[in-house]
């Protein structure tokens, strides 16, 4: 997509990053200029009333405690799989990496119809983490895979216990992966909607789409979404700060040594009780729930042709969403590592921020300038790729960024003073570098595409289906067994992504 | 860090697919769309699909459906303005073809699709018409109340012996029509009274079909819905409705208010002249028969094809007279706004 000259060098890459975020910041200004557009007392008078307390209160509720529960499962899960002398270790990673492959409101949908209990805080923190743990859980799988024994066995050298030795020697170099995991999830209790809407929790998002489906107040649904960006800069702030500014990478493959595993002994027993459970709890209730409706649902039917074209347009979207995705990620992410400053840090953030707006404040955002200023793409396929990319590319982000910071930069180096340009030793040494981190981003956007809604039914060429829009449809018009067929093949679309994800990070000793 | 050329030059070979491929798909259609009708529909998908499939094979007009929620399109058509690729509106309930007609985007239809729906279900002006009604009813689970125990009045629901038993879907079209049918015929105090009432007795829940199942559950004791959920549930499994009952107000009271599905052609749509053609098939004797007939159970609105079928005929339901046009939803989000249901 944004094919450059190759001779153009330095100067391109933080052009096309700008590019890049100002695409990126269509939405957050269609916001801004909504907010401005609305005067300060009838600003006032939307934001400041107990409702908008409430929303408040259960947004940041559901997001402290999601992503809490995530790091504990998360990092928990990670330990459990790579430090341990856990038996079928490979098997059971496999399965903590498949929740991905289930959409977060396929799983809903699954717990909803099992019980309604869970429409409850709790059963929110619950059935939500269940689908978004993943995304903590790979990241710090795949740092604690390539960190060798050495610096732990230096502390334990300087009579620190094991455990101690692991905090103060091991978590540390573990953090981006954790903070980076643990801001995916942030982002995404920031943006969910399908999931909260089936499990009857309100929060900013789920109020805004109520707004829009009100008549006359789809203005006060985008002021609305102006909260929401002030949420989201705190959470990245609060990122940024634990992030600080150490680096982590490093030259050649160390001594390649692993750590000794810890002797599960007596312990085996309730650490595979508590994976087990794990598992039937995120995997086997939304399967249960699938096969069920598609045994007793009379609406339950197989219509050959609808199917396959959902499935083909879902495929297609999500494949073209995330390589547009990550074609706008890479140069962002290589300004913000190896340029670091205030101008890059600023520019990586704003792409963030796009983000937590609700995929309906995206896409109208879309709609209303390309119908003004694009009006021959309007609802064509790049615009709505477009939206994907604004949508996910923290996504993309998050996945190029990590597997960047561990390339060191003297590798660069090395190329330029060989000879090579500025672009050249991107294309030819740089990305080779981040190749995994590309693979893991391009999974990630194609599993977020792949169940995105509302900015395809706004966006999408007209008599575009997809999967999730098919399933939502038949869901909420109580057609459940009409609905489990789309939701099946959506998990089977993920599938590839997930294994592709989960393998990345091998967690074999082989090392 | 091993770098792997051959696993990024395959991975470069699929993404340029990958974007090649959407781009192929979408150009597939090719030209012969160009003349078709574009109907942006809210209403049921399978529903309309029919009755375009049918409209179809009847004139040789090809007709291409984009689908999505009433007031999500509602917006859309107000964000393209003049230049929406829209040429025909279809909705679930009257407010979100109110908004489009306050913008002026609407064309007035030809008097012989206006005269075949009675005057109470299309605004004066002609603007758009109403293909289907939809009967407000309060669901009720068996076990926790007594047939007599029951309202008499939509508005009894804000009293406080109903604390705890009442739910509805308060961010939904649906509801939002209730509300405006209530505002019409009550006035903006005793709107106020009852949606402060209602909000303390009750549960809100997003989606009638989910205030359906919480009833039939036994998680609370009523809801307000329309009747249509629970018929179409008794003809899914009756998984969601086996347990409770619908209660029709009747007596020309606020809850037995008939919401509108309305249909209306768009004034700078590039095929006006069938556009017309096919709001017109929607409320001719042919098309409304495939609306009775479909898994929709929703009232058909020509006389002259009642819905038929295991529902409580239309000519039963003694609904209050509310003209369509003095449903005020911009008051009524206000209303909700300031009452902290929205």
């Amino acid at each position: 997509m944004t094919v450059l000259p190759a001779r153009r060098g330095a100067s391109a890459l933080p052009l096309v990053g700008l590019v890049v975020v100002l695409l990126a910041l269509i939405p957050l200004g269609y916001v801004v200029y909504a907010v401005l557009a609305m005067g300060p007392a009838d600003l006032h008078a939307l934001l400041w009333r107990p409702r908008v307390g409430e929303l408040l209160r259960n947004t940041l509720l559901l997001m402290l405690a999601t992503v809490a529960l995530t790091v504990l499962l998360g990092l928990g899960c990670a330990f459990l799989v790579c430090r341990t002398d856990l038996r079928l270790r490979g098997w059971w990673h496999g399965l903590l990496a498949a929740p991905l492959a289930v959409p977060a409101f396929v799983n809903s949908y699954g717990w909803v119809s099992l019980t309604n209990d869970v429409q409850s805080y709790l059963g929110t923190v619950l059935v939500v983490s269940l689908s978004y743990y993943p995304l903590v859980y790979l990241p710090v799988t795949g740092a604690l895979v390539s960190l060798e024994a050495a610096p732990e066995e230096v502390a334990r050298s300087l009579g620190r216990g094991r455990t101690a030795a692991f905090f103060s020697a091991a978590l540390p170099r573990l953090l981006p992966a954790v903070l980076g995991g643990a801001l995916l999830v942030g982002l995404h209790v920031l943006a969910e909607f399908g999931a909260l809407q089936l499990l009857n929790y309100d929060t900013f998002t789920t109020a805004i789409y109520g707004q829009y489906q009100s008549s006359f107040a789809s203005d006060a649904g985008t002021a609305l979404s102006g909260v929401l960006v002030v949420l989201c800069i705190l959470l990245l702030t609060v990122e940024l700060l634990g992030r600080g500014s150490r680096r982590v990478d490093r030259v050649g493959k160390g001594t390649g040594r692993r750590p000794e595993p810890i002797r599960l002994g007596w312990r085996t027993v309730p650490v595979l009780g508590l994976l087990t459970g794990l598992t039937v709890l995120a995997l086997g209730v939304p399967l249960y729930s699938l096969a069920h409706w598609l045994r007793v649902g009379s609406s339950t039917a197989f219509p050959v042709d609808e199917l396959t074209s959902a499935l083909a347009s879902t495929v297609g979207l999500a494949l073209g969403g995330a390589a547009l995705t990550m074609a706008m990620a890479m140069p962002l992410a290589w300004l913000v590592v190896r340029r670091r400053g205030v101008v890059s840090t600023v520019l990586e953030r704003a792409a963030y921020t796009a983000n937590s707006l609700p995929g309906i404040v995206v896409a109208l955002a879309l709609v209303t300038v390309s119908i003004r200023y694009a009006p021959s793409v309007y609802q064509t396929v790049p615009v709505l790729l477009l939206a994907y990319a604004i949508l996910f590319l923290p996504r993309a982000l998050v996945s190029v960024r990590s597997s960047l910071e561990q390339a060191p930069p003297l590798l660069d180096d090395v190329a330029r003073s060989l000879g090579l340009s500025a672009w050249r030793t991107f294309l030819r040494v740089t990305v080779r570098l981040v190749a995994p981190g590309v693979g893991a981003g391009l999974a990630l956007v194609f599993l977020a595409v792949s169940t995105e809604l509302t900015a395809t039914l706004l966006l999408s060429p007209i008599g575009t289906t997809t999967l999730a829009t098919e399933f939502w449809s038949n869901s909420s018009s109580v057609r459940y067994g009409a609905a489990a067929p789309y939701a099946v093949l959506l998990v089977l679309a993920a599938v590839p992504a997930t294994v592709m994800l989960s393998r990345q990070v091998r967690p074999e000793r082989t090392a | 860090m091993v770098s792997r050329p051959r696993a990024l030059r395959a991975l470069v070979a699929v993404a340029a697919a990958a974007l090649a491929l959407p781009a192929l798909a979408a150009c597939g259609g090719g030209d012969d769309d160009k003349n078709a009708v574009v109907v942006y529909n809210a209403q049921h998908e399978e529903l309309i699909d029919a009755v375009a499939k049918a409209f179809t094979k009847k004139t040789g007009i090809e007709v291409k459906l984009r689908n999505g929620s009433d007031l999500e399109l509602a917006n859309q058509l107000v964000a393209e303005g003049k230049a929406s690729p829209a040429d025909v509106f279809l909705t679930e309930n009257s407010p979100a073809m109110a908004l489009v007609d306050s913008k002026d985007l609407f064309e007035p239809l030809d008097a012989t699709t206006l005269d075949r729906i009675p005057a109470q279900y299309r605004p004066a002006d002609g603007h758009w018409t109403g293909f289907a009604g939809r009967s407000t009813v309060l669901v009720y689970n068996k076990a926790m109340v007594k047939e007599a125990d029951l309202p008499t009045s939509l508005l009894d629901l804000a009293d406080p012996k109903w604390k705890g038993k009442v739910s509805f879907s308060p961010t939904g079209a649906d509801f939002q029509a209730i509300v405006a049918g209530v505002l019409a015929l009550k006035g903006e105090a005793a709107t106020k009274a009852w949606l402060e009432g209602i909000k303390a007795n009750g549960t809100t829940y997003k989606g009638n079909n989910v205030v359906l199942q919480s009833v039939n559950a036994g998680e609370v004791a009523t809801g307000i819905i329309y009747h249509y959920y629970w018929y179409r549930d008794q003809e899914e499994a009756g998984d969601n409705s086996n347990d409770s009952a619908l209660h029709f107000f009747g007596n020309a009271d606020p809850g037995a208010f008939v919401s509108t599905s309305g249909a209306g052609v768009l004034e700078n749509g590039k095929h006006g002249a069938d556009a017309k053609k096919f709001v017109d098939y929607l409320t001719s004797k042919e098309g409304q028969q495939i609306i009775a007939d479909s898994y929709a159970l929703e009232y058909t609105l020509n006389p002259e094809v009642p819905l038929g079928r295991d529902v409580k005929p239309f000519g039963e339901l003694q609904p209050p007279s509310v003209g369509i046009s003095d449903l005020d939803s911009k008051k009524v989000v206000e209303l909700m706004q300031d009452a902290d249901l929205l």
